[in-house]
């Protein structure tokens, strides 16, 4: 049977960028742990004879004609974003150490 | 891809009730700087004792008009954010479509470097909190599905030995955005222009074939070349078109085992990679020297002072919980496309540089410079079958050509001579109607006014002075230089020099030189 230990669930929020009460922490385990009991399950059905598949839709991609078109004005654009600096013409987001 | 440093490390220390709050997008500001020891002076020493590795990752920006999954135009430069769309900046409720010309070129890159083909290929998304792309995740290729798997590139040596490189993967993923400088702000502001521009990636086997900076220099150049004749890149890489990224490591003579690898990065020269991978190979040496051991980490190069700077260190392996695209449906190759697309290849450089030395007999050096430029081999080639003469079209194309080229600040196919008035200008020469020196006035006469070399010759009245005509001018040199021809008759030969010289300089180039040996020679002896 496949488990998760505290400190597993402690490095997923790490990656999320969460950080967790050890309250959090413990229901979270018991949480995914019941999550992984369900696949347990599934992996009692013999899928020995089924092809693997990445994608739930059984059809090819179609592509696009390589075709420029027209973008978002600028003001329109930067109106998604939280916060923008107009004179830069861009989207304002934390400072980064390194490049 | 850009990474916080030291995020993971950080990442604990902020609580969740800051995501919410936090004025900006995001809310790290990582507290914990790394602490950075300063490697030891550089190793001068002998690096015999010591061999020398190099993986390459290559990323080459596709040479598409329209991004990798919308229609924004796929350029460089201009203003910020003028080129992005409810896709490519992520936007809730968009989808993402292929675009059938980068898929094409990493197909054809990926053939023209012998790679197998995944005739059904899958895409993932490669999650990450740098907000360079806006979506949260990079689509990429993981795993041993990608467009073209091993592959490999023949480098040829100084020596002319050639080298096999093993290549494991070409994929297709998506440029990021670039921050913009802001320096002091408090803040980074960010250009989403480049985000979901199509991108190739190109990674070298392991163990690593390239085992010196040179190899990785020559790896780099003909990897350049096989893009620009593929028509996949325009293998820019001051623009970072084209980027080059070595992981160097260095291991004891003898041993088995490979050293820690370090990444370089800012190599915008095939110059750049040599130096520094030479640079960084002596600087892993110093440290194992002085008993210290190699950190895995980012070095960039500064071209200025010649040295690779630590960017950062990779504490852990990155996980970017790599997953399959569920936005995107796998692509699937029928024979016939693959196939289509082989047929499509142009002749590589290697083959055609082989070719032009078997076929027109040119020397190998000769033949390497015509082909290092598609369209400046494909002008040789329509020269030559214009009439030109093989030796001489590319004689003209090396010299006169390229620097009144490089004078123009233009590619020689992009001026005003074309392959066959140059085929007519080497007839003109061949067939005596003008001389060697009078041809150079009159290619770059072509090449300001576009006229063919029989208009020029016409125009300016260059053709090859009659026999009489010499006949009279080497007759009036002799007559005004008796002391000369006194001194010849009486056994001084070397003298002859100076009086060819006058008659030259009489004719002004429009003389045959033989013309001149013989009437002069005639002309003494009758004296
Ligand atoms: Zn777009």
């Amino acid at each position: 049977m496949t488990t998760v230990a505290p400190e597993d669930v402690r490095a997923v929020g790490a990656l999320a960028r969460i950080a967790l009460t050890d309250t959090e922490l413990d229901r979270l385990t018991h949480q995914m742990n019941d999550l992984l009991a369900q696949f347990d399950r599934l992996g009692e059905l013999d899928t020995g004879n089924i092809p693997a598949m990445s994608h739930a839709v059984p059809v090819v991609a179609r592509l696009r004609e390589d075709v420029a078109r027209p973008s978002l004005p600028r003001d329109v654009a930067l109106s998604g974003g939280s916060q923008t600096d107009p004179w830069l013409g861009g989207f304002i987001v934390p400072q980064v150490l390194a490049e | 891809m850009i990474t916080v440093a030291t995020a993971n490390r950080c990442a604990r220390t902020f609580s969740y009730k800051d995501v919410k709050t936090c004025p900006i997008v995001a809310p790290f500001t990582p507290p914990c700087p790394p602490v950075l020891k300063l490697s030891a002076p550089v190793y001068n020493g002998r690096m015999m004792n010591y061999r020398v590795s190099v993986g390459m990752e290559c990323h080459a920006e596709l040479l598409t008009a329209s991004k990798m999954f919308c229609s924004c135009a796929n350029a460089f430069g201009g203003e910020p954010n003028t080129r992005t769309c409810p896709v490519c900046l992520g936007l809730p409720g968009t989808l993402p479509v292929f675009n059938a010309v980068a898929v094409e070129l990493v197909v054809k890159t990926a053939l023209a470097l012998h790679c197998d083909i995944s005739m059904r290929t899958i895409f993932h998304r490669k999650n990450y909190f740098y907000p360079d792309l806006p979506k949260g995740y990079q689509v990429s290729q993981y795993g041993d599905t990608p467009i073209g798997t091993n592959g490999y590139v023949d480098i040829e040596k100084a020596d002319g030995t050639t080298k096999r490189i093993r290549i494991t993967r070409v994929h297709l993923e998506e440029d990021t955005g670039k921050s913009i400088h802001s320096d002091g702000l408090g803040y980074s502001v960010m250009d989403y222009n480049r985000a979901g521009v199509p991108l190739m990636e190109i990674v070298t086997d392991f163990p690593p074939d390239v085992e010196s900076a040179e190899e990785a220099r020559l790896y780099a150049e003909t990897l350049r070349g096989i893009l620009l004749y593929v028509g996949a890149s325009d293998g820019r890489m001051e623009q970072g078109s084209l980027r080059v990224e070595p992981n160097p490591s260095v291991r004891k003579e003898g041993t088995e085992a490979f050293g820690v690898k370090t990444e370089l990065k800012n190599l915008n020269s095939f110059r750049a990679v040599q130096l520094g991978i030479e640079y960084e190979a002596k600087r892993q040496i110093a440290q194992i020297e002085a008993g210290e051991t190699v950190l895995q980490a980012t070095y960039g190069w500064d071209a200025e002072k010649g040295v690779t700077v630590l960017q950062r260190v990779k504490e852990t392996e990155q996980e970017y919980r790599y997953f399959p695209e569920p936005d995107l449906i796998p692509i699937e190759f029928a024979p016939e496309y693959i196939e289509t697309m082989r047929a499509s290849l142009p002749e590589l450089a290697l083959d055609k540089k082989n070719r032009f030395v078997s076929e027109y007999a040119l020397p190998v050096a000769d033949a390497a410079t015509l082909v290092s430029d598609k369209a400046t081999a494909d002008f040789y080639e329509r020269a030559v079958s214009a009439g030109g003469d093989p030796k001489a079209v590319a004689n003209w194309i090396l010299g006169e050509l390229t620097r009144l080229a490089s004078g123009a600040k233009i590619a020689i196919a992009g001026g005003k001579v074309s392959p066959e008035t140059l085929a007519e200008l080497t007839r003109t020469v061949a067939d005596g109607t003008i001389t060697t020196t009078i041809a150079k006035r009159v290619l770059e006469e072509m090449w300001t006014t576009g006229e063919t070399a029989t208009a020029v010759i016409d125009r300016l009245g260059l053709r090859v002075a009659g026999a009489d005509a010499v006949a009279e001018m080497v007759a009036a040199v002799v007559a005004a230089h008796p002391d000369i021809v006194a001194k010849i008759k009486g056994g001084n030969e070397k003298v002859i020099a100076f009086l060819k010289g006058q008659v030259m300089k009489e004719a002004k180039g429009q003389a045959r030189p033989d013309d001149i040996d013989r009437l002069l020679k005639d002309a003494i002896d009758k004296a």
